[in-house]
């Protein structure tokens, strides 16, 4: 049996050509643009909203962060490192966002599995509640968050019925954690079941026929196949959980998380240029988990072409 | 591979939680060492036969599968031993072309040397040795479906599944690939369970072939006896093609049809007879037994296909040989063999063996 056949290499040398005829057509496509400038004519709102918008306040805050530091005197970017209170506002801000998304993907992964799997009756309903934190600004969650575990919160009344003293977390590092938690399992969820849908079970029928158990089924091509969707979904996670805003700032965390931190400089302190560099570190940071996120969901759509 | 065991299905059927019966229960037996090919058109229950097979479905209750003395029934389809090969090829993307052959060796625990040597083994009998380290997207269509053979084949599986293996090929491929497999199984004597649709496949590969038709087995069989002693006019379609002749009358042995007559005792008192184009004979008009003319002509390269208007409700298909060259309304003469002739209620008893269940 001689391997590459005819038909084979044929059909290879094919697909070389159908790469260039892509490219041709892209190369002819830009060409259009040029040639037109009602297109470009087109382009000017967007353009106007973008430097408008964006990138003029962004370059004014990049270069704010240039400035001194009215306090300590440092460059405002080198003080979010090297001042104590910014540094522990960033690394407490990087760890809990972290800390959440893994936590979310690994629990909301495996119920978003299971939904995806199963049918039960009452699943839509299940689906829907499950779903419906993405609803809640930041403030309503913090709220549910004080609810259950705050001075007056469900616990404190049962454990105050129990042992006649009130637990509480709502106002700790435990109770950001929570809230966190809370609005990152929809998007896990979410996220997952559509990335199930996709999943080709002969795979898994295959990796069965050949001896697999559930466990290896699951660490052999389940976590594989999902594991872009997992990723993506974490990273998008950690930029919320970054960024939030509402749900610290209702609970009054005692740590200051660094949009808090933001905050406080900007309205309390007048310190303009302290917040501009947070803000910029803050940005790049999401940014990066972001553009990480959209590479990977990018790079799982093009394994299939 | 000697150690080839049979399987039995009793009264296996499967309806669905919808409520669909995709299989009546049946009663199905495959020989150690026999491919059985399960034939029919898209919805008549071969895949679930398969997958009922496999343990990949659960016969509904009252339905028991064995291998061998076996009892499988509750056994999933990670412990039943077999190996299956998909239409899509389900190969694991995250892995390479020996890690994928690989696979099944490496959850039976064999030795590091073993699962070298058996990879080896089978990627030769695939003619696969020079893609061991290749990724499978860098694969042709062609060489998915050896490493998906491959695979099935190295943990040496007591029964061997195919579901519509080849449907995703061209058709020049598809050929090759036919005659690797067959010539593969051969080889293997590994008991093995076939699905597709093509008929040629079907011929080509089967030892026996079951036609199915809207979840029962509508004839099983040698390829030989299913072509021509078909069981019923359904089969008889589904195989290749065939001719539907009305009978007017019959008379000291002739069947008067439309164009002329047929010598055929046997079917005295049958409404129709059929016949294979290719059982038709082209012959002189002034004197074959049946007349008509050539409505169109098709050149198939090896032979011509030509539709022959005799007067009845359709034309004719004739299959003729291709040098001679037909201008359409031209007379032609026919005539056919009777042993040539079937019907489904009137089966041969000479000329060829008698059929066997």
């Amino acid at each position: 049996m001689s391997l590459t056949s005819h038909h084979e290499a044929r059909s290879l040398s094919g697909a070389a050509a159908d790469v260039t005829t892509k490219a041709a057509r892209r190369r002819s496509y830009l060409g259009t643009l040029r040639r037109q400038p009602a297109v470009l004519l087109a382009l000017v709102p967007a353009l106007t909203f973008f430097c408008a918008f964006w990138l003029l306040p962004f370059t004014r805050l990049v270069a704010m962060g240039m400035q001194p530091d009215k306090n300590s005197g440092m460059i405002a970017y080198w003080a979010v490192v090297a001042q104590p209170q910014y540094l522990y506002s960033l690394l407490w801000t990087l760890l809990v966002s972290i800390g959440v998304s893994l936590l979310a993907v690994a629990t909301a992964g495996v119920a978003g599995f299971f939904l995806a799997r199963n049918r039960f009756r009452g699943k839509a309903m299940l689906v829907a509640m499950l779903t419906f934190p993405l609803a809640f600004p930041g403030v309503v969650v913090g709220f549910l968050v004080i609810m259950l575990g705050g001075r007056q919160g469900a616990l404190a009344q049962f454990s105050m019925l129990l042992f006649g003293e009130r637990w509480m977390f709502a106002y700790s590092l435990a109770g950001l954690f929570v809230g966190y938690l809370y609005f990152s399992i929809p998007r896990v969820i979410t996220t997952v079941m559509a990335a199930c849908e996709k999943l080709d079970v002969s795979l898994e029928e295959a990796a069965r026929s050949l001896g697999a158990g559930t466990w290896r089924v699951t660490r052999d091509v389940i976590v594989p196949a999902l594991s872009p969707a997992l990723i993506s979904t974490g990273a998008i996670c950690f930029a919320t959980s970054m960024g939030a805003f509402g749900t610290a700032f209702t609970l009054g965390t005692r740590m200051s998380v660094l949009p808090l931190s933001i905050y406080s400089e900007f309205t309390n302190y007048a310190n303009f240029t302290m917040a501009a560099a947070l803000s910029v570190t803050l940005g790049v940071i999401t940014w990066i988990a972001l553009s990480f996120a959209r590479r990977l969901a990018g790079g799982s759509l093009g394994a299939s072409a | 591979m000697s150690s080839s065991i049979a399987i039995t299905l009793k009264q296996c059927g499967r309806t669905f939680a919808s409520g669909h019966t995709a299989l009546e229960p049946i009663d199905l037996r495959v020989e150690a060492g026999e491919t059985l090919v399960l034939l029919g058109p898209s919805g008549c229950g071969k895949t679930t036969t398969l997958r009922l097979i496999g343990g990949l479905e659960t016969p509904d209750p009252g339905g028991r599968v064995w291998f061998g003395e076996r009892d499988v029934t509750a056994l999933p389809i990670e412990k039943r031993d077999v190996g299956m090969v998909f239409q899509n090829y389900a190969l694991f993307p995250n892995m390479n072309v020996t890690d994928n052959i690989a696979y099944g060796l490496r959850i039976r625990r064999l030795s590091a040397g073993e699962v070298r040597r058996r990879v080896d083994e089978v990627m030769e009998m695939v003619g696969l040795h020079d893609f061991a380290r290749r990724g499978v997207d860098e694969l042709s269509g062609g060489q998915k479906q050896r490493v998906a053979l491959a695979r099935a084949i190295a943990v040496r599986p007591k029964v061997l599944l195919f579901d519509e293996p080849l449907s995703a090929l061209d058709a020049k491929l598809r050929d090759r690939l036919r005659l690797e497999i067959g010539t593969l199984l051969r080889r293997l004597g590994t008991t093995a369970v076939y699905v597709t649709h093509d008929q040629a496949e079907a011929m080509a590969l089967g030892d026996r072939v079951a036609v199915m038709e809207r979840g029962r087995i509508a004839q099983i069989g040698s390829p030989r006896e299913i072509y021509h002693q078909p069981h019923s006019a359904f089969v008889a379609d589904f195989i290749g093609s065939v001719n539907r002749i009305a009978i007017g009358g019959t008379r000291d042995g002739w069947l008067e049809v439309d164009g002329g007559r047929l010598f055929c005792p046997r079917l005295h008192g049958a409404d129709h007879a059929y016949c294979r184009p290719e059982d038709i004979e082209v012959g002189d008009p002034a004197s074959a037994p049946i007349s008509g003319r050539v409505v169109q002509s098709f050149f198939l390269g090896q032979s011509q296909r030509l539709l022959v208007d005799t007067g009845g409700d359709a034309p004719l298909q004739v299959e003729a040989p291709a040098r001679r060259q037909w201008r359409r309304g031209e007379a032609i003469g026919l005539s056919v063999a009777s042993d040539a002739l079937f019907h489904p209620h009137h089966p041969l008893t000479f000329g060829q063996a008698a059929a066997h269940g």
